[in-house]
């Protein structure tokens, strides 16, 4: 088991952090937070992976009778897509409203909730 | 009745299917009656259950059993504490739902049905995270529940503040559950499980804590602790409250950001309590530093805040603070299990209550801001009565619920944490009953402008189509029945000791009164009235001091500094639980 997919997860994520804390822009930062998302689907492929292993489809595979991967990730990291789908599309949704108010979609420039 | 546990998500998730598929064609009464029957119907389910629930009820669903102790099945695990935060959403969800049959004056056109579905599902949703017993359905029913929430918070889809408060809420939430996913990722590779008790066995089967188990925690917490608005992940709450329609922010309040709370216990225990988790000791340090930082912040910014509903939801944030005290004190103490549990009961009948009441001055006067009311609704008797009412159980005062929940935590707790549940209690009640002097009695001067960084809610529109001429009967007896609910939390003997057996078995002497605590809830309840009073009969304004500015500009509304904050808030969870972990 290499440990670079682990790694690259981890710096996935904080790449997507970051573009998040310094983004000018709502769409740019909807982005990003599918950035931190794509993180977890790396994550969790590298958990399921053997080498040597092949897609977990016993149609035309005698069980056992060679290594596949784990099915429960893919299943796990299918469940996500959904869900990620629905949450990027509904902050979509709320930044095109914004842009519709406010005629702006910079961060810096929407100061009415404070204090 | 261990089958009928899928249910009581179904239902709900049935009644938003339906009601989005024929809401357009139905009027709008009839679109609000189904919606309050599903929603009621899965009330009394969960009651139902919850009767049933020792011992605690175990469902596989689709009949996946673990087949020689493994299992690749869904699990859901009806006990006490689970079936108990069910039953509280789904009444809460049937008071809201019925305060709003008169609020909005208007249902959009054609979409008559598509409120109530919304609010069907967030009830689906937060049913399914309460009684969920694995990992990841824990996982993705607290998507289902974010998703809604942003969705409902930003309802108002005309109205600039309502679409960027409900953006920084869904940013802040979705990269928490990201967050919780990367988590459940690392305790998946450690232990191959997904079901909360096996991961729990399946991490002490490796030995002592390591890396991987202390990533894994401070992952998942950090989300759970999005969600409870502990400091510094709770930026994005007086936003999204602040904007929300007042049916969801009493959802919001009221039950949702407790299920953080939930979370973090349900999954503390099952998950990281064995040997080879995260000590107790280190789980009581990180919650009670959080705790006394998210108390502290709340209810000094909870004190200097102009815009009623904000002010509601900083004294929320401050009593998450005491949630999370008595839930890192309660690893060890099951005492203060009970006594959360009751706080937490009383706590979603009132500040729903004070909800419902604010939104009732601002479909009436168009405002919801301190200043600008000042003295003006003298003519709302009733709502005026439910106001203080509310304020003095806030406080503690005996024998409401939240009194007998604090004076339980009070005593186990004890030391210096007891004065500061006192203190939080007073001044975040002292606020709303100086809220409630200003705008119902127009004691005390008008006060000038104390800040200009902040949010003020002059100008709200009403939401209504036209402002209120009279309170509709429903939106004065919801808030009158969540008070008398609350109330009977504490009052109705028995209760106390029936919720003490659901949330920690025999192990607890079952909560009561004592002497001490109803002392100390007439001391708290004194300290907040006499805090309004200091407020209000000052000549000039209380102005605001210095060392507030720089604690008032870190609410900036800007979602890169929440962020920002959420990955400081993530390495002080991870250090607060280094020690263990080393020694371990």
């Amino acid at each position: 088991m290499s440990v670079l997919p682990y790694l690259v997860a981890a710096w996935v994520f904080l790449v997507g952090c970051y573009g998040l804390a310094t983004s000018r822009n709502l769409i740019h930062a909807v982005g990003c937070l599918a950035v931190c998302q794509s993180a977890t689907y790396v994550l969790l492929l590298a958990v399921g992976y053997r080498n040597g292993g092949t897609a977990p489809v016993f149609s035309d595979l005698k069980p056992g009778s060679r290594p596949v991967v784990d099915p429960v990730v893919q299943a796990l990291a299918l469940t996500d897509v959904v869900v990620g789908a629905t949450v990027t599309a509904v902050l979509l949704a709320l930044v095109l409203q914004i842009s519709k108010r406010h005629g702006t979609v910079d961060p810096d420039e929407l100061s009415e909730l404070r204090g | 009745m261990h089958h009928l546990l899928p249910v009581l998500v179904a239902v709900p998730l049935l009644g938003a299917t339906l009601l989005v598929a024929g809401g357009h064609r139905l009027p709008r009464v009839a679109a609000e009656t189904v919606g309050c029957a599903f929603a009621a119907g899965t009330a009394g389910l969960a009651i139902v259950l919850l009767l049933n629930s020792s011992p605690p009820l175990t469902e596989w669903v689709g009949g996946w059993t673990p087949e020689g102790g493994e299992s690749v099945g869904i699990v859901l695990v009806g006990d006490g504490p689970g079936l108990g935060m069910a039953a509280l959403a789904s009444l809460l969800t049937v008071a809201a739902l019925a305060y709003s049959w008169r609020y909005f004056d208007e249902a959009p056109r054609r979409h008559a049905g598509s409120f109530p579905a919304l609010m069907l599902l967030f009830q689906g949703g937060m049913c399914g995270f309460a009684v969920a017993g694995d990992l990841f359905d824990a996982f993705v029913f607290f998507e289902l529940m974010s998703v809604v929430a942003y969705a409902l918070t930003g309802h108002r889809v005309e109205e600039a503040k309502a679409v960027q408060g409900a953006l920084s809420f869904g940013v802040l939430n979705s990269l928490g559950a990201y967050s919780v996913l990367m988590g459940i990722g690392l305790l998946y590779a450690r232990t191959g499980e997904l079901a909360m008790v096996k991961i729990g066995q399946g991490l002490d089967r490796h030995g002592g804590p390591d890396a991987l188990t202390l990533a894994a925690f401070a992952l998942v917490l950090t989300g759970l602790l999005v969600k409870a608005a502990a400091v510094p992940f709770h930026f994005w709450l007086p936003d999204a409250h602040a904007v929300a329609p007042t049916p969801v922010c009493m959802l919001l309040s009221g039950v949702m950001v407790e299920l953080g709370a939930y979370g973090v216990w349900r999954i503390y225990r099952t998950v990281f309590s064995g040997p080879a988790g995260i000590p107790a000791s280190d789980l009581e340090r990180a919650l009670v530093v959080l705790g006394v930082l998210t108390a502290a912040v709340g209810a000094v910014m909870c004190w200097y805040q102009r815009h009623i509903k904000r002010l509601l939801a900083y004294s929320t944030v401050a009593h998450m603070g005491l949630f999370l005290i008595g839930i890192g004190i309660g690893s060890h103490s099951p005492e203060a299990d009970d006594g959360v549990a009751l706080y937490i009961l009383g706590h979603a009948g009132v500040k729903a209550a004070l909800f419902a009441c604010t939104g009732v001055l601002l479909d009436r006067y168009g405002s919801v801001d301190e200043h600008a009311l000042h003295g003006r609704a003298r003519r709302l008797r009733g709502v005026a009565v439910l106001y203080v009412v509310g304020a003095l159980s806030l406080a503690g005062l005996p024998p409401f619920g939240i009194g007998l929940g604090k004076a339980v935590l009070e005593e186990s707790v004890g030391g210096p944490l007891t004065v500061l549940f006192v203190a939080v209690s007073a001044v975040t009640a002292g606020a709303v009953l100086r809220v409630a002097a200003r705008v119902f009695f127009g004691l005390g001067a008008q006060p000038g402008d104390e800040s200009s960084y902040e949010t003020t809610g002059i100008t709200e529109e009403p939401e209504t189509r036209h402002r209120l001429s009279r309170v509709p009967d429903t939106m004065t007896a919801v808030p009158a029945v969540l008070l008398v609910a609350s109330l009977a939390v504490g009052a109705v003997p028995g209760f106390a000791a029936a919720v003490g057996r659901a949330v920690s078995g025999e192990a607890a002497p079952s909560p009561h009164w004592t002497l001490a605590g109803l002392l100390l809830g007439l001391t708290s309840t004194l300290l907040a009235l006499g805090l309004a009073t200091f407020a209000v009969t000052r000549t000039k304004p209380l102005g605001e001091p210095s060392w507030m500015a720089p604690l008032r500009r870190l609410q900036s509304g800007h979602i890169g500094d929440y962020v920002a904050w959420m990955l400081v808030g993530t390495t002080l969870l991870a250090a607060l639980a280094l020690p263990g972990v080393l020694n371990g």
